[in-house]
């Protein structure tokens, strides 16, 4: 058995770090000798992680060179925006290969077929957002990008810490009050309505028709109507959450509804059960996987409604106002900020949904252990 | 004389499809007495599992009279006459097993106690016993469909209708359930409804068979099965058994099921 094990992500990354030696320094804020550090923590993680090592020892190996090496190419940025050359660049390139590597280790070298658990089912995901955080940071920068097309997110980072009040204040007006009111009424008013429609038949032909108009409505078309119907405060962006959530949810619970098998509703009838505990102990049950489909179908509905729903006149505070009114000012990094707590807010909003699905219809197939 | 607890007189019945009326029953009379094991057995499409759903008031007849324990079938099925076994389990996943036998004593309205009595002694019944806390998809088939028969006698019914309960398990399963079927006749003296396509099933369970003929469903002859109460697995190889079986597919023959 060889003392080597050559992979073709630290190999490659090798070529790239040597490629890189022909274009030294790497930026004008980089002394060649800097520059000759970089590409020396490249080679000795890349030939290091070839050794037969303990895929613990190689993970650490990879892990130390690749960061160590995108610290230093980051701080190399300082003061030399857009000097960077093609030796910089591959040597990121190089980086990244041995990141990517770290990650192939992490999963398990991508030969064991099973899921990866604990630990590793969380840090191959994070792993995976640095880099491209990472990546985001040195190519804007390195090749001066300018700012209004894609801030690096260092600067938004630092716009985040600077307007944390102003962007609590958002989050308030927009996720606390619009968003919150608005999902919770809009889903549970399409709940109730779905109940009622599937007990008195004639009320399901009616309705349905004319909300499924109503979900074809363009949105920007009622908005502006809802801002003269409920006022520029955030109830005429609850009412338009409202209108988007309400239909998902009655759709989606009356397909539930049906979802009962035909033995299981004779089984019912066999015991005499009366339509509402046929209701209460069967076919919402078995309708549980649809709600939570509109639950969370309904989570980002929301937040989108309430979001753009502010671009049509609204006070001085909320997510939609701050991005309309920055975007206006060529305040990219704010925009950037606002986009990067909806993202959040959305993301959290969507896993509690998802988790909560998990223990209430633990039943179901797609979860069965 | 025991008593008559189903009588089926001149029963007709007609499905309207898209395709045209589908005489699903027609002229059927039948008198079941108390404790009896009944057979319904032919062809698919020989509307024994229509039969059935009548007697279980789950489908309405479009001609004749159906009497169950002296009543309408509705009456019956309100009064919980019956237990009803399913060709499926049909078990709520959401469910343990402990709570799915429970299921129908729940809409009865029974307290708690009473309750968890009942499932107990009858998960018992059909040695489920250590099995209350496990969910439906747990089990393998065969201890699914034993859950779903102590769920129909956990209501504690005068009788029992059953669908090809063993007609999705294997051979094997099926042997060892209709074994343990016949013991469980034998200890609650429940009256018995068999639907079945398997004539060894059928002759070694009942009392009586009913043969079946297809389109439109009719009876075609009514077999006494007279084995006795204590019949082994073995008794299948035995002269008078092979003599019966013989009958019912004499039976089925004369009645066209195996026309093409």
């Amino acid at each position: 058995m060889s003392a080597l094990r050559p992979n073709w992500q630290a190999l490659a990354a090798l070529v790239a770090t040597l490629y890189s030696l022909t274009a030294l320094p790497f930026t004008a804020g980089m002394s060649a000798p800097y520059s000759l550090a970089v590409a020396a923590i490249l080679i000795a993680g890349a030939c290091l992680s070839m050794l037969r090592l303990p895929s613990g020892v190689e993970a650490l190996v990879l892990m130390v060179a690749s960061f160590a090496a995108a610290a230093l190419l980051i701080a190399g940025l300082a003061e030399a925006t857009g000097t960077a050359t093609a030796g910089y660049f591959a040597s990121l390139t190089a980086a990244w290969l041995l990141a990517w590597r770290l990650v192939t280790v992490l999963s398990g070298d991508g030969r064991s077929k099973g899921q990866g658990f604990g630990l590793v089912s969380i840090t191959v995901p994070v792993l995976f957002g640095i880099w491209v955080l990472i990546l985001w940071e040195c190519i804007v920068r390195g090749a001066g990008i300018p700012f209004v097309l894609l801030p690096p997110p260092s600067a938004i980072g630092v716009r985040i810490g600077n307007s944390l009040p102003i962007l609590a204040a958002d989050f308030r007006q927009t996720v606390l009050k619009a968003v919150l009111f608005g999902y919770v009424v809009g889903s549970l008013s399409g709940f109730l309505v779905a109940i009622l429609a599937d007990r008195f038949r004639f009320f399901a032909n009616g309705l349905l028709p004319i909300g499924n108009m109503v979900s074809a409505l363009p949105m920007i078309g009622i908005a502006p109507i809802m801002v003269i119907w409920f006022g520029f405060d955030w109830q005429s962006k609850a009412a338009v959450v409202v209108v988007m959530t309400f239909f998902p949810m009655l759709v989606n619970t009356l397909a539930g509804l049906a979802a009962s098998g035909d033995m299981e509703r004779d089984l019912m009838r066999t015991y005499g059960a009366s339509h509402w505990q046929v209701l209460m102990k069967l076919r919402l049950q078995a309708a549980m996987p649809f709600i939570f489909n509109a639950l969370k179908i309904n989570s980002t509905l929301a937040l989108i409604g309430a979001i753009v729903a502010e671009f049509f006149g609204t006070p001085v505070v909320g997510m939609g106002f701050r991005i309309s009114t920055e975007v206006g000012r060529m305040n990219l990094d704010m925009v950037w900020a606002e986009i990067a707590l909806a993202a959040v807010v959305g993301s959290l909003f969507y896993g509690a949904l998802a988790l909560l699905e998990r223990t209430v219809t633990f039943w179901h197939p797609s979860y069965r252990r | 004389m025991p008593e008559t607890v189903i009588s089926a007189q001149n029963l007709d019945l007609t499905f309207e499809t898209n395709d045209g009326p589908v005489h699903a029953l027609k002229d059927i009379t039948l008198d079941i007495a108390e404790g009896e094991f009944i057979s319904l057995i032919g062809p698919s499409g020989c509307g024994k599992t229509t039969l059935l759903r009548v007697i279980a008031d789950l489908e309405q007849p479009t001609g004749g009279t159906m009497s169950v324990n002296g009543m309408t079938p509705e009456q019956a099925r309100l009064a919980r006459a019956y237990g009803y076994v399913f060709q499926q389990a049909a078990l709520l996943p959401w469910r343990t097993i402990e709570k799915n036998v429970g299921l129908p004593l729940e809409v009865m309205g029974l307290d708690a106690a009473t309750r968890s009595e009942r499932v107990r002694s009858n998960l018992e019944l059909v040695n489920l016993a250590g099995f209350e806390k496990k969910f439906p998809w747990q089990l393998s088939g065969g201890m699914q469909q034993r859950a779903s028969i102590a769920r129909a006698l956990a209501v504690e019914p005068a009788m029992l209708l059953m669908d090809e309960p063993f007609g999705a398990l294997d051979e094997i399963v099926r042997d060892h359930l209709n074994e343990q079927l016949l013991k469980l006749w034998a200890k609650t003296k429940k009256t018995v409804v068999f639907v079945t396509h398997s004539i060894p099933e059928a002759v070694f369970l009942s009392t009586r068979i009913v043969v079946m003929s297809p389109r439109p469903g009719r009876i075609h002859e009514i077999i006494d099965c007279d084995l006795g109460p204590d019949r082994p697995l073995d008794i299948r190889e035995t002269p008078e058994f092979l003599k019966i079986a013989h009958q019912v597919r004499e039976g089925l023959k004369a009645g066209h099921s195996y026309d093409e």
